[in-house]
């Protein structure tokens, strides 16, 4: 009994995290047809922010709440306006540049930061179920990507910011002639999701060691988490991290570590087979 | 270029690359020779590259897993075999076989642009898990053991085909690695030509048209996916003569720099991803020597003005700026010679007639 629910807040965080992960990439991905290859470094400057701001003093969870998707949102913005901003439309072009500002900020922060292992312990302790352990830290993250999720339903579908949003990922040519600077849309979502990345980079900093090449390690699991949920961000997001998180989780309780990744991958591979336009393609597709 | 002239240059160009092969090794260090065995190697790489997306229109994010299980099959069968005849041509027919494979998988199930490119990607990443867990001793194939993370240092060299006293040296692996680059690439040139080749060029600018004329374009993919595989094959097996296998040949990390090398060299032409594989691995490498910047720095920020500023390439931006100082006089064609569109919904937008003064037929299907 107590291993079973050990078990299942393996598989919740596991979703979790895949979530946390994603999402950034899934906004920019969902709202504006391009895909950041640069997601890991942005997640990885999220890590470096977090490590910077509690060095000077900051407390922990203000870095990781607000320090880091402040600074790594400000950055997306700049990108955005110096890069992205030319590609749009050409879907594979944005791939090659945002592999190419992926690479210059990696060397960039090796040139930087070092190339050494930082780190911010973890806090919190663990809880006890029964005879087993788990860390209360996992299950904080947990709670945090729910609320954020949540909040990004809320945005979304309540707000006025969210409605221009939504009209502007429809269709537009509809909404700038409608009286949306659809390019400033366009920045502010680029600079969202990139502050996404960000709250990922640092909310991961306690769990993992932070290097500059950091963000390799998680872009290409974003990359197939986003296209394997399809085109509607949150459900495609979430219902393809709950798949593969869960499907990595238990392969890797019944076999090795190796094996669940292999697993998760497989499964990807075979989803995108049969759903070429992935989850949200075929189920829930008037989902947000 | 007319015809005659097309012919003329690649003439001049065959002799040039033939003095190179032959005058090198008398110039060159034996390391400088190995390295440049290396640049070869993946100059090879890049031209498999070139093909299946240049002219076949499929953006393969996974090139390595075919380069690494290349240079993976021809390790294990070496050992096991003792003589690396038949390894090499199974070095050829595993990743052959393998793109095959997933090429079935991919085409037969309809699946383009993006979506190709994570299934490709995500089989890379497989590749590279599982060869990073083959450590210890319960990983062997035959008498080789995978070994992990290391890889197999004692990957060992060719020999003369049936004859396992003689290996060869490092600079006979040159000329085998210099001449297999000429060789391919003139018989990449050959399969453009050919009625095959052409029909891939038309199904990577007009899928739907191409089939409404009633070619099976999963085919046609398949066997120029296929071909490719068998070329990065190629690569793997002479990157294994020069360094040694390792998980890190199925890495995203030579996965990415081949995209770069056809990107910066010229998407859509033969000759233009040799030269950028070979120009952005001399300068990577003195830029490792100098220790100034990282050389990440550099190669990110040139794929990156590449793909803002010069997204057709270096090559055709040569061409045109030759051609331009050839006929001063003359319109200058607003296009070059080369249409280097991957996919052209999802490259850029397609000028819908050719222009005026643009080049003849033949070598928009024959590279350069």
């Amino acid at each position: 009994m107590d291993l079973a629910v050990v078990v299942l807040l393996q598989v919740i965080a596991a979703v979790a995290s895949l979530v946390l992960i994603s999402i950034g990439l899934a906004v920019i991905f969902g709202m504006m047809r391009v895909i950041n290859l640069a997601h890991g470094e942005f997640i990885m400057l999220g890590a470096y922010a977090v490590i910077y701001a509690t060095r000077w003093g900051v407390n922990l969870w203000v870095a990781m709440l607000v320090v880091a998707p402040i600074v790594v949102g400000l950055i997306g913005v700049v990108v955005e306006r110096t890069v992205i901003r030319f590609l749009y439309g050409r879907m594979i072009d944005t791939m090659l540049a945002t592999w190419g500002l992926s690479l210059l900020l990696i060397g960039a922060a090796t040139m930087i930061f070092g190339n050494v292992t930082a780190g911010v312990s973890a806090p919190l302790g663990g809880v006890t179920i029964g005879e087993y352990q788990t860390s209360l830290y996992e299950l904080v993250i947990v709670a945090i990507v729910t609320a954020v999720v949540l909040a990004l339903m809320a945005v979304l579908r309540f707000t006025q910011a969210g409605l221009i949003a939504r009209a502007t990922m429809q269709n537009p040519a509809m909404a700038a002639s409608l009286g949306i600077d659809t390019s400033k849309v366009y920045a502010v979502t680029f600079g969202a999701g990139a502050a996404l990345s960000g709250l990922a980079g640092a909310l991961i900093s306690p769990l993992s060691g932070v290097v500059p090449t950091m963000g390799v390690a998680y872009v290409a699991k974003a990359f197939i988490t986003v296209i394997s949920g399809g085109a509607a961000i949150i459900t495609g997001t979430l219902s393809a991290s709950t798949l593969l998180g869960s499907l990595n989780t238990l392969a890797t309780f019944v076999a090795t570590p190796v094996i669940g990744e292999v697993t998760l991958l497989f499964a990807a591979i075979v989803l995108l087979r049969i759903l070429p336009q992935g989850i949200t393609g075929k189920f829930f597709r008037r989902a947000l | 270029m007319t015809r005659r002239a097309s012919m003329a240059a690649s003439l001049v160009g065959f002799g040039v690359s033939v003095a190179a092969i032959f005058l090198l090794p008398s110039v060159l260090e034996l390391f400088t020779l190995i390295n440049a065995t290396i640049y070869v190697s993946m100059a090879i790489l890049a031209l498999s590259l070139a093909l299946i997306w240049g002219y076949g229109g499929i953006l393969c994010f996974g090139q390595a897993a075919f380069f690494g299980l290349g240079g993976y099959t021809y390790a294990v069968a070496a050992i096991n075999f003792g003589d690396s005849t038949w390894a090499v041509v199974l070095a050829m027919v595993v990743p052959a076989l393998f793109a095959a494979l997933l090429g079935y998988f991919m085409f037969w199930g309809r699946i383009g642009d993006v979506y190709l490119g994570v299934i490709t990607l995500t089989m890379t990443l497989i590749f590279f898990k599982l060869f990073n867990a083959t450590a210890g001793d319960a990983y062997k194939i035959g008498k080789a053991a995978l070994g992990g993370f290391n890889g197999i240092p004692s990957t060992p060299p060719l020999n003369l085909p049936w004859d396992v006293g003689s290996p060869l040296a490092p600079e006979d692996i040159w000329y085998i690695a210099a001449s297999l680059l000429v060789l391919l690439y003139f018989g990449s040139r050959w399969l453009l030509r050919t009625s095959f080749g052409r029909v891939v060029v038309s199904i990577r600018e007009n899928e739907r048209r191409s089939e409404l004329l009633g070619y099976d374009v999963r085919r046609y993919k398949l066997g120029i996916f296929t071909i490719g595989g068998a070329m990065a094959g190629i690569s793997g097996i002479l990157f294994a003569n020069c360094v040694f296998v390792s998980p890190t040949m199925f890495s995203l990390f030579y996965s990415a720099q081949v995209i770069i090398w056809v990107t910066v060299g010229g998407i859509g032409t033969l000759l233009g991803p040799i030269i950028g594989a070979i120009a952005l691995q001399m300068i990577v490498a003195k830029l490792g020597t100098l220790e100034v910047i990282d050389p990440n720095v550099v190669l990110g920020s040139i794929l990156l003005l590449f793909v803002l500023l010069v997204p057709k390439g270096l090559l055709p931006l040569m061409q045109s700026g030759f051609d331009r100082l050839r006929r001063p006089k003359a319109p200058v064609p607003v296009e070059p010679a080369i249409r280097p569109t991957a996919t052209p919904a999802a490259r850029r937008p397609e000028p819908v007639s050719a222009p005026v003064g643009s080049a003849p037929a033949t070598n928009t299907l024959g590279g350069s």
